[in-house]
C-alpha cells in the first residue's frame, strides 16, 4: 500500500484571486512580510499495490484525468509506503 | 428604533435588508462599513448575507478580523440583539459568536429555493410573534449552509432550547427530504446562551412583501423591533 | 519590418489586411501597432463580417435611449425618468477551453458593460447549449459552465432570474454560452465611454495586469474550435469578489462630476478601452505601459496593451479630481493607478517608459475593413424544408400518454431546477416571477411597474429555414413576454454562427438577421444592442444557426403580470390563435425525439401573432386572465401539462382531432397561447378575443389530480411531473 500527497496548484501564470484575497487579509492582520500567497488543493490517496512503479504511474493518471486541471492547474506528489496496519 | 446593518467587502444582502427595514417595516436603517467600530446609536445589529472577501478561504474567516467584528462582539456582551443572516451567520460562527460552523452543503452544490421553518423556540427576542404551528416560508440561497457542531455541542443546543429554526415542509413535518444542504438535526438557525445573538441561514429580508411570495420575514423583523 | 505569414496568423489578420494598414499608415507598423490592429480589426471587436447585415435591424423606437454601438450597451427610457439597460454577449470559445472560468468570465464582462454606465445591474440570465448529455464530455461542459455562472454571478449578488438550455448533437464539442444582463438608472445620471478633455487623466482599476487572455479577441472569437484547444494560454480566470467592489465603486463614482466616461477592459483588455473611448470622445490618448500595475514580471508593451486580465476599468477622470477618485477607489480597497492622459491630436501614443512603442490615427485604429460575401442559398434546405407526413406514421391514441411522458422528460423540455437553482435568482428583493415561468418578472422599487425579460431561440428551426427560424426567434421571445403581462419594448441578441467565409453560413445570417428584422418592425420591438459569435464549427461543421433573442417588455403595474400555472380549480382553458396544422410538426422536438428527423419548415403568420400577443396581454392588463402560457416545444399536450404541473393541479378536457392526433397532441405550430379563467371571466375573454379578432377554442376544465384529455391521455399528474422533474 502506498500514500499518495497530492498537491494541486494553480499554473504560475494563471491569476489567483483567492490568494491574493487571502494575501490581502495577512497584511492586515500585520503580516507584512508576505510576499505571496497560492491556494491550492491538497489530497491524500491511499493505493493498494507494491509496485511503487505502477502506483506512481496511476497517481499520474488520476493528476492529469481528474485531480488537476491541466488547462489552468499544475500537480506534483510524493509517495510513500505504508504498512498495513 | 436604528437598526445598523453591517457591510464588508462583497456583502451583498446590505440593501435588501435596508429596503425591507426602512421601506417595508418603516424603521430606521443605516450601513456600518466593516472598517468602523461605533455601533452607539443602534438598537440591534445585522450582519447581512453576501460573499465578504469573494467568501475566499472559509466563508466568513476574513470578515470576522475586520474591525467591525470587535465592536459587535462588545455591543452582544451587552446583552444587546444581534442577527446573522447567511454569510452572517457563518461570520458570527467564525467570530466564535456562535458555536459550529458552517460546512458546504452535502449535495455539493450552491441551493437557492424557499424553504419552510418551523420555529423551536418562541420565546426569543427574535421569535417572539411566531408560533411554533405557523411554518415560515423564507428562503435559502448559500453553498456553506451545512450547520455542524460536535455532539456535546449539539447537545448542549438542544438541551438549552437554542435551536431556533429547523427545516421542515410546508406542513411543518421536520424531514430529511425537507433539509435542503444536510445540517445536522435540520438546524436552521441558533441563537447564543444569552438569548440575543441570532445566527440562520435563510434570509428573512427576502420574504417582506406578498409580491415577492411571502410576508413570513416580517415576523422576525417584528419580533426584534417589540422587544425594544 | 515585414511581417511574416505566422506572426499575421497569430493575430488572425489577411495579408490583404495588413498591406491595407501599411497603406493608411504610410509606413509598417510596429509590433506593439500591429497587435492593437489585430485586436481592433477582429470580427470580435470589429465586426467586419457582420457589420453591414447587421445595418438591416431596426434600432430606433420611442423607447429608445441609447442605440447599439453608440455605448457598451442599449438603454430604453421606461418612463418617470428610469431607464434599463441591457445587453447579451457570448463566451462560447472560453468556455468550450475551460468552462467553468469561461461562463464565469462572461458573466463578468456583460455585468461590467452595465455598470459601466452607470446603471445598477440587477438581473441576469443565460442561454446554453450542448451536446447531448449522454456524453461525459458534454456532461462535463454542462457541470462547469452552470457552475461557472453561478459561481460568478451569485458574489456579485445580482438575481440569475432565467433563460434556457438545449440539447443537439450539433453543440457537441461546440457550447453555446450566451450571457444576458440588464441594469437600471436614471436617465440623467448615464455615464459615456468616452475619452476627451485634454489633459484629462486615464486611470485603470481593480486588477493587476497579468498575461492571461492573450489574443482573446483576435484568437480566439476568430478561429474555429479545432485551432483553440491549442490556444490555452489565453484562459483568464474571474475573480467576482473584485468585480462586485468595482460596481460598488463605480456607481458611487458614476453619481459624481468627477469624470468624463468609464469603459471596462473587454475582449482585447486596455487596447479597445482606450482606443473606443478615444474614438467616441473625439480625442487621442497618450499611455505609458510602465505605469500599468503588473501580476507577472517581465511583460512587454504588446502583452500589456493586448492582455484581457479580468474587472479591469478605465476611468477618464477630470483634471484636478484624480485625489477625490483615488480616494473613493481607496474607500473600496481597490488600487487604482493614472496611466496616460487625453490629447487632442486623434492619435493613440503607447510609450514603455521613455520610448514610443506606437503612435496611430484613432480613427485608422477603429475603422476595420467591411466585408460583405455572396451569400449562396444551399441545395440541401430544399429537401430540409419539405415535410413529407406520408412518410411519418401518426400515433395510436394508445400512446399519446407514453409519448407525452418522453416529452416531458427530454432534456430540452424537461424542468431545469437542478440548473437554476444553483443561481441566486431571488437576491435584490426585486424577482415577482422566478424561473420556470414563460418569462422571469422583476420588479422595479418603489414604483408600481416591473420588468419582464426571456432569452429564446430554437437553432432547429433556423438550420432548417434561416429566415423563419430568424422571425420565429423574436415572435416566441415576444410571446413570452405576452404570457407574462407584459408589453415588448426591446431586444437584444447573440448571433451564434458557422464560419462566414463559407457561403451557406453567410446566406444563413443574413437570413436570419432579416427574418428577426421583420419581426422587430412589426412587433415594435427594435434591436439596442448585441453581439456576434462566429467561426462556431468542429471539424468544419458548423453548428446549427442559432440567434438567441433577449427580449424586455414593461409592466405598468405589477400586480397585473401571470404565470404559465394553472390556478384554481373550475377555471375555464381557452386556446387563442389557431388551433394548427400539420406544418406544426416541422422540425418539432417530437419529430426529432419520437421519428429522430429534422426537417420541415414552421410557419408563421406575424400579422396573427400580433393579434394574438396584443389579446393576451389586453386580457392580464384587465385581470382576466389566471394563467398564461405559450404553446411551444412539445405543442398543446406539453404545454397544457407544464400548466398543470406547475399549479399541482389536474386538467380535463377534449382534443377536436380531425386530422393527425400527433399534429393535434405535440404539433408547434406558432402564435398559440394557452390561457385559463374564472367561469365568470370567460364571456369577457371571448369578446375580448373577438374585438382582437383571436380564435378562441374552449379546451376543458382546471381541477382534480388527473390530466386527461378525453379518449387519448389519462394520466395522474404527479406521473408528469415525475417525469418533467428528472428529466435532467
Amino acid at each position: 500500500m502506498f500514500l499518495a500527497k497530492v498537491y494541486v496548484t494553480l499554473k504560475p501564470t494563471v491569476n489567483d484571486p483567492q490568494g491574493l484575497t487571502i494575501k490581502g487579509a495577512l497584511h492586515t492582520l500585520g503580516f507584512g512580510a508576505v510576499h505571496e500567497v497560492r491556494a491550492g488543493k491538497y489530497l491524500e490517496i491511499k493505493v493498494e499495490g507494491n509496485d511503487v512503479q505502477k502506483a506512481s504511474s496511476q497517481v499520474q493518471d488520476m493528476c492529469m484525468k481528474l485531480l488537476a486541471n491541466p488547462v489552468i492547474e499544475k500537480f506534483r506528489f510524493e509517495l510513500e509506503e505504508i504498512k498495513p496496519a | 428604533m436604528k437598526f445598523g446593518i453591517v457591510v464588508f467587502p462583497g456583502t451583498w444582502s446590505d440593501r435588501d435588508c435596508y429596503y425591507s427595514i426602512s421601506n417595508i417595516l418603516g424603521q430606521k436603517a443605516a450601513y456600518i462599513w466593516h472598517k468602523d467600530t461605533d455601533l452607539s446609536g443602534f438598537d440591534c445589529i445585522v450582519l447581512p448575507g453576501g460573499f465578504s472577501y469573494g467568501d475566499y478561504l472559509r466563508t466568513g474567516a476574513i470578515a470576522r478580523f475586520s474591525p467591525v467584528m470587535e465592536a459587535v462582539a462588545d455591543y452582544s456582551q451587552k446583552g444587546r440583539p444581534v442577527i446573522g443572516i447567511c454569510n452572517g451567520f457563518q461570520v458570527l460562527c467564525e467570530a466564535h459568536l456562535l458555536p459550529g460552523v458552517l460546512r458546504q452543503n452535502d449535495h455539493l452544490q450552491y441551493r437557492c429555493q424557499w424553504t419552510y421553518l418551523k420555529t423551536i423556540n418562541t420565546s426569543t427576542l427574535f421569535t417572539s410573534k411566531c408560533k411554533q404551528d405557523r411554518v415560515l416560508k423564507i428562503p435559502i440561497s448559500h453553498y456553506e449552509g451545512r450547520y455542524y457542531a460536535d455532539d456535546d455541542t449539539l447537545k448542549e443546543l438542544e438541551d438549552t432550547s437554542r435551536v431556533v429554526f429547523r427545516y421542515a415542509t410546508p406542513e411543518g413535518q421536520v424531514t430529511g427530504e425537507a433539509n435542503p444542504n444536510g445540517s445536522l438535526n435540520s438546524i436552521a438557525g441558533i441563537i447564543n446562551k444569552q438569548g440575543n445573538v441570532l445566527g440562520m441561514m435563510p434570509h428573512p429580508e427576502r420574504s417582506c412583501e406578498d409580491i415577492l411570495g411571502s410576508t413570513d420575514g416580517n415576523l422576525i423583523w417584528e419580533s426584534i423591533i417589540a422587544s425594544i | 519590418m515585414p511581417v511574416s505569414k505566422e506572426q499575421l496568423e497569430e493575430i488572425a489578420l489577411s495579408r490583404k489586411e495588413y498591406n491595407l494598414i501599411v497603406q493608411k499608415m504610410g509606413r509598417e507598423p510596429t509590433e506593439v501597432e500591429l497587435g492593437l490592429f489585430g485586436s481592433l480589426w477582429s470580427e470580435h471587436c470589429g465586426y467586419k463580417h457582420s457589420k453591414a447585415l447587421l445595418k438591416l435591424f431596426p434600432n430606433k423606437g420611442k423607447y429608445v435611449l441609447v442605440k447599439p454601438g453608440e455605448e457598451n450597451a442599449g438603454v430604453i427610457d421606461i418612463g418617470d425618468g428610469q431607464v434599463v439597460g441591457f445587453k447579451m454577449e457570448s463566451h462560447n470559445h472560453p468556455s468550450y477551453i475551460e468552462p467553468y472560468q469561461g461562463a464565469a468570465t462572461g458573466v463578468g464582462g456583460i455585468v461590467r458593460d452595465i455598470f459601466t454606465m452607470g446603471l445598477r445591474p440587477i438581473a441576469l440570465m443565460n442561454s446554453l447549449r450542448f451536446g447531448p448529455l449522454s456524453q461525459p464530455h458534454n456532461r462535463y461542459l454542462f457541470g462547469g459552465v452552470v457552475g461557472g455562472i453561478g459561481g460568478y454571478g451569485n458574489c456579485l449578488g445580482i438575481a440569475d432570474v432565467g433563460g434556457e438550455i438545449y440539447f443537439d448533437d450539433c453543440y457537441t464539442g461546440n457550447p453555446l454560452v450566451n450571457a444576458f444582463c440588464l441594469g437600471t438608472g436614471k436617465a440623467g445620471e448615464l455615464v459615456k465611454g468616452r475619452a476627451s478633455g485634454e489633459g484629462n487623466l486615464i486611470m485603470l482599476v481593480g486588477s493587476d495586469t497579468g498575461r492571461d487572455g492573450l489574443h482573446g479577441a483576435s484568437g480566439l472569437a476568430s478561429r474555429t474550435f479545432e485551432e483553440v484547444r491549442e490556444l490555452r494560454s489565453a484562459v483568464q480566470v474571474g475573480n467576482p469578489f473584485m468585480e462586485k467592489l468595482l460596481i460598488e465603486a463605480c456607481l458611487e463614482l458614476a453619481k459624481t462630476d468627477w469624470i468624463v466616461g468609464m469603459q471596462d477592459c473587454g475582449a482585447a483588455g486596455l487596447t479597445s478601452a482606450t482606443v473606443e473611448a478615444a474614438d467616441k470622445g473625439g480625442s487621442g490618448l497618450d499611455i505609458d505601459v510602465q505605469k500599468v500595475p503588473r501580476r507577472e514580471k517581465g511583460m512587454t508593451a504588446y502583452e500589456v496593451m493586448l492582455s484581457e486580465s479580468q474587472e479591469r476599468m478605465i476611468v477618464i477622470v477630470k483634471k484636478g479630481y484624480e485625489g477625490k477618485v483615488r480616494a473613493l477607489f481607496d474607500h473600496w480597497e481597490l488600487h487604482s493607478d493614472i496611466i496616460g492622459t487625453v490629447t487632442s491630436d486623434r492619435m493613440v501614443t503607447i510609450r514603455d517608459g521613455g520610448q514610443v512603442v506606437a503612435h496611430a490615427p484613432v480613427e485608422t485604429l477603429n475603422t476595420p475593413p467591411v466585408y460583405r460575401f455572396r451569400p449562396k442559398r444551399p441545395a440541401w434546405l430544399d429537401d430540409l424544408q419539405s415535410l413529407n407526413l406520408s412518410k411519418i406514421k401518426d400515433i395510436p391514441s394508445r400512446q399519446a400518454g407514453k409519448i407525452l411522458l418522453k416529452l416531458l422528460a427530454t432534456p430540452n423540455i424537461c424542468s431545469k431546477h437542478k440548473v437554476y437553482r444553483q443561481y441566486d435568482h431571488q437576491v435584490g428583493d426585486n424577482s415577482v416571477v422566478l424561473p420556470g415561468s414563460d418569462a422571469a418578472v422583476i420588479r422595479i422599487q418603489e414604483t408600481p411597474k416591473a420588468i419582464s425579460m426571456v432569452c429564446d431561440g430554437n437553432g432547429r428551426y433556423c438550420y432548417v429555414n434561416p429566415f423563419l427560424g430568424g422571425v420565429i426567434a423574436v415572435a416566441e421571445a415576444a410571446r413570452n413576454t405576452a404570457c407574462s403581462g407584459a408589453r415588448p419594448m426591446a431586444i437584444t441578441n447573440c448571433l451564434n454562427f458557422g464560419n462566414p467565409d463559407k457561403n451557406d453560413v453567410y446566406y444563413q445570417l443574413q437570413e436570419c438577421i432579416k427574418g428577426m428584422s421583420q419581426a422587430c418592425k412589426k412587433l415594435k420591438t427594435p434591436v439596442i444592442s448585441g453581439n456576434v459569435s462566429l467561426y462556431n464549427e468542429t471539424r468544419g461543421v458548423a453548428i446549427f444557426p442559432t440567434p438567441v433573442v433577449g427580449m424586455v417588455g414593461l409592466i405598468k403595474n405589477v400586480e397585473h403580470h401571470c404565470t404559465s400555472a394553472f390556478k384554481n380549480s373550475g377555471d375555464i382553458v381557452f386556446l387563442l390563435g389557431n388551433p394548427g396544422d400539420d406544418a406544426g410538426l416541422g422540425s418539432s422536438e417530437y419529430l426529432e425525439l419520437i421519428h429522430s428527423k429534422v426537417e420541415g419548415s414552421q410557419q408563421i403568420d406575424l400579422e396573427t401573432e400580433k393579434q394574438v400577443q396584443d389579446c393576451v396581454i389586453k386580457a392580464i392588463e384587465r385581470g382576466l386572465l389566471n394563467s398564461a402560457h405559450d404553446c411551444s416545444d412539445g405543442g398543446l399536450a406539453v404545454a397544457l401539462a407544464e400548466s398543470c404541473i406547475q399549479g399541482g393541479i389536474g386538467f380535463s378536457g377534449n382534443l377536436n382531432a380531425k386530422g393527425r392526433l400527433d399534429t393535434a397532441l405535440f404539433g408547434e405550430s406558432q402564435s398559440r397561447i394557452i390561457v385559463s379563467v374564472s367561469p365568470g371571466a370567460a364571456r369577457r375573454l371571448e369578446s375580448l378575443a373577438f374585438r382582437f379578432n383571436v380564435p378562441v377554442t374552449r379546451l376543458g376544465i382546471v381541477g382534480g389530480r388527473q390530466f386527461s384529455l378525453k379518449g387519448h391521455i389519462d394520466l395522474p399528474v404527479s406521473e408528469l411531473h415525475q417525469a418533467w422533474w428528472n428529466g435532467l
